[in-house]
Parts: C-alpha cells; sequence; structure tokens
C-alpha cells in the first residue's frame, strides 16, 4: 500500500520533470550556457517550496503517516562533495540528463538513454570498488 | 484535455510540484526526497561482489526503487502517451548556438542527431551516452547525491553541503559546456 503512494508520486514527478523539458538535453545545454530562466527558476522555485514545506513540518511537529516524527538524515561534507560533485557536472552536461531523468527519459522513449543508465550504475560499481582509494 | 497534458509546463508550475516531492515523501513514509542513491540498490541488488559498499539491506530502500519506476511511468505518460507535438521552445540565443553546433532539429526531448542506437558506436556518441552516463553515477555517489538529493531537498534543508555540491555539480557542467563539450560536437 506504501509502496502504491511512493510509486504514484514517482509517476507524478516523472510527469512534470519531462513536461517541464527538466529531462531534455537542450534545455541544459541552454541553462550552462545562461541563456534562458527557465531551469533557473525551475530549481529555485522547487527549493524554496520544499523549503517552506519543511519549516512549515518543524513548526508543527507533523509526523509521517507511520507515526515517526520527521527527520533527514544530513549529508556530511567531504571532498567527495566537491570532487564528485563536479565528476557528476561533467557528466549532467554531456548527457543532459541527472539520475532522476535517466528513468525518465527510458520511459518517455529516448532508448539510447537505456544504455546512459546502464553506464550510471556501471559508474556507480565503479566508485564502490574504488571507493577507498580515493580522497574524501 | 489532450492539449492540456501534451503542453510543456512553465517552470513556475512544475518547480513548485517538484519542490512538494520533498514533504509529500516526507509524509508517506518519512523517507528523503534523491534518486542517485537507486543506482547504488541496484549495484547492491544485481551485482554486489564483494564490495561492502553494495552488502546491505537494499530491500529496505525497496520505496526508492518503486518510485524511481514511477519517474519512468511518468516519462511514458509525458513523452509516449503525452508528447509534445511543438520542438522545445528555446530562446533565439540558445537556438542559435545549437544551430552553429550543427543541431537544427529540436523535436523531442533529446537530440536526435547525437542520441541514437548508431551513434553510440562513434566517437562522439560513446563519450556522450556512455562516458557522460557512467560520469553521472560515478560523480553522484562519489558526491553521496545528485540534484534531488543535494540541490532540492539538501537545499530546501539549509545543509551547506548541499550548496556546495551543487556549485560543484554546476561547476562540472560548465568545464564541460564552455570548455570540452564543443570539441567532442566537432568529432
Amino acid at each position: 500500500m506504501k509502496h502504491l503512494a511512493f510509486l504514484v508520486a514517482g509517476t507524478v514527478f516523472g510527469f512534470v520533470l519531462t513536461k517541464a523539458e527538466a529531462v531534455s538535453w537542450f534545455r541544459i545545454q541552454e541553462m550552462f550556457r545562461f541563456q534562458s530562466f527557465h531551469m533557473y527558476g525551475l530549481l529555485m522555485s522547487a527549493v524554496v517550496v520544499a523549503m517552506v514545506s519543511l519549516a512549515l513540518i518543524r513548526r508543527f511537529g507533523v509526523r509521517s503517516l507511520g507515526g515517526q516524527p520527521i527527520a533527514i538524515e544530513p549529508k556530511p561534507f567531504t571532498k567527495g562533495t566537491v570532487l564528485g560533485g563536479m565528476t557528476f557536472g561533467l557528466g549532467w552536461a554531456m548527457t543532459g540528463a541527472c539520475p532522476g531523468p535517466l528513468y525518465a527519459l527510458v520511459g518517455a522513449g529516448v532508448y539510447p538513454m537505456v544504455v546512459a543508465l546502464l553506464a550510471a550504475v556501471a559508474g556507480t560499481w565503479a566508485y564502490g570498488a574504488l571507493r577507498d582509494r580515493l580522497p574524501h | 484535455m489532450n492539449d492540456l497534458l501534451s503542453r510543456p509546463l512553465p517552470w513556475y508550475v512544475a518547480g513548485p510540484l517538484i519542490g512538494l516531492m520533498v514533504p509529500l515523501l516526507l509524509l508517506i513514509g518519512n523517507r528523503a526526497f534523491g534518486i542517485s542513491s537507486t543506482l547504488r540498490h541496484i549495484c547492491a541488488a544485481c551485482v554486489p561482489g564483494r564490495l561492502p559498499f553494495f552488502r546491505y539491506a537494499w530491500k529496505d530502500e525497496m520505496w526508492s526503487l518503486v518510485f524511481a519506476g514511477g519517474i519512468l511511468l511518468g516519462g511514458v505518460l509525458g513523452g509516449l502517451v503525452f508528447p509534445n507535438p511543438e520542438p522545445v521552445a528555446l530562446s533565439a540565443a540558445a537556438r542559435e548556438r545549437l544551430a552553429a553546433v550543427g543541431i537544427t532539429d529540436l523535436t523531442g526531448l533529446h537530440p536526435r542527431e547525437l542520441f541514437n542506437f548508431a551513434a553510440i558506436g562513434s566517437v562522439k556518441g560513446f563519450l556522450l551516452i556512455v562516458v557522460g552516463g557512467f560520469l553521472v553515477g560515478f560523480g553522484t555517489r562519489y558526491a553521496n547525491g545528485c540534484t534531488s538529493g543535494h540541490s532540492i531537498t539538501g537545499m530546501a534543508n539549509l545543509k551547506w553541503p548541499s550548496l556546495v555540491a551543487t556549485m560543484a555539480f554546476f561547476a562540472g557542467g560548465l568545464v564541460m559546456t564552455w570548455l570540452i563539450l564543443p570539441g567532442i560536437l566537432a568529432l
């Protein structure tokens, strides 16, 4: 039942991402060349709405449907935040897709992105294999 | 109705809807919105090998794989069932720049001229699709998050490492777009 809720949420998210063209290589190029406000407006309005939502959740002590107090585990800063972040940025501008859009593009019929998604899984695996040898 | 669902969404409608994913997932099951970890769960489920990084109870994270499946379904609805019949409405500057590098077909979500199965065999296509995808998977795990986990959830939660991560994402994207990609596209 709970999984059904996550499935519906994911479907709405994937549809909105696709319709906002946030999954489009064209839009990502336009963003990195500062040729339109579209992607910046999208990201900033998403952050503001999420921020206000979190503030309200805290203010009113809202609990999840399962009754747990709501908490987000913080992500600590490491050298990987910068080095990995830049590595991801390179790939983002090449494929025109971050992980969410990779799934959406496969669904949207851009089938060569199946290969990009598999390559992303391989990249994740390579990180797991090299982890101890990378600066953190 | 059909027309309404096919039309692209302006940022001021889509952005807030995307932002609402953060409280929605917290309310449904106290889960933090983030996608790139699903790539790790796929490794853990399919090819963990002897790597401790992939030896954990990935089934406890099933919700995120279900969520990713939903994203794929959303892509089916947005791209196949209700596709936008018009070319992407890029700014004039972006259209001009793309035309200058030989990209003129602006229909669909991704340039057909670059992203097709035949292209994967060429150096250009291999770099864009295979190497690019690899860097996305490697980089997001090394950074412990992507645009959703860091740039939306982390920044909305006012965590400075996520702001740093977002700046790093953009730094990498700018280096690729301005310095490296022109060379790749010229191949």
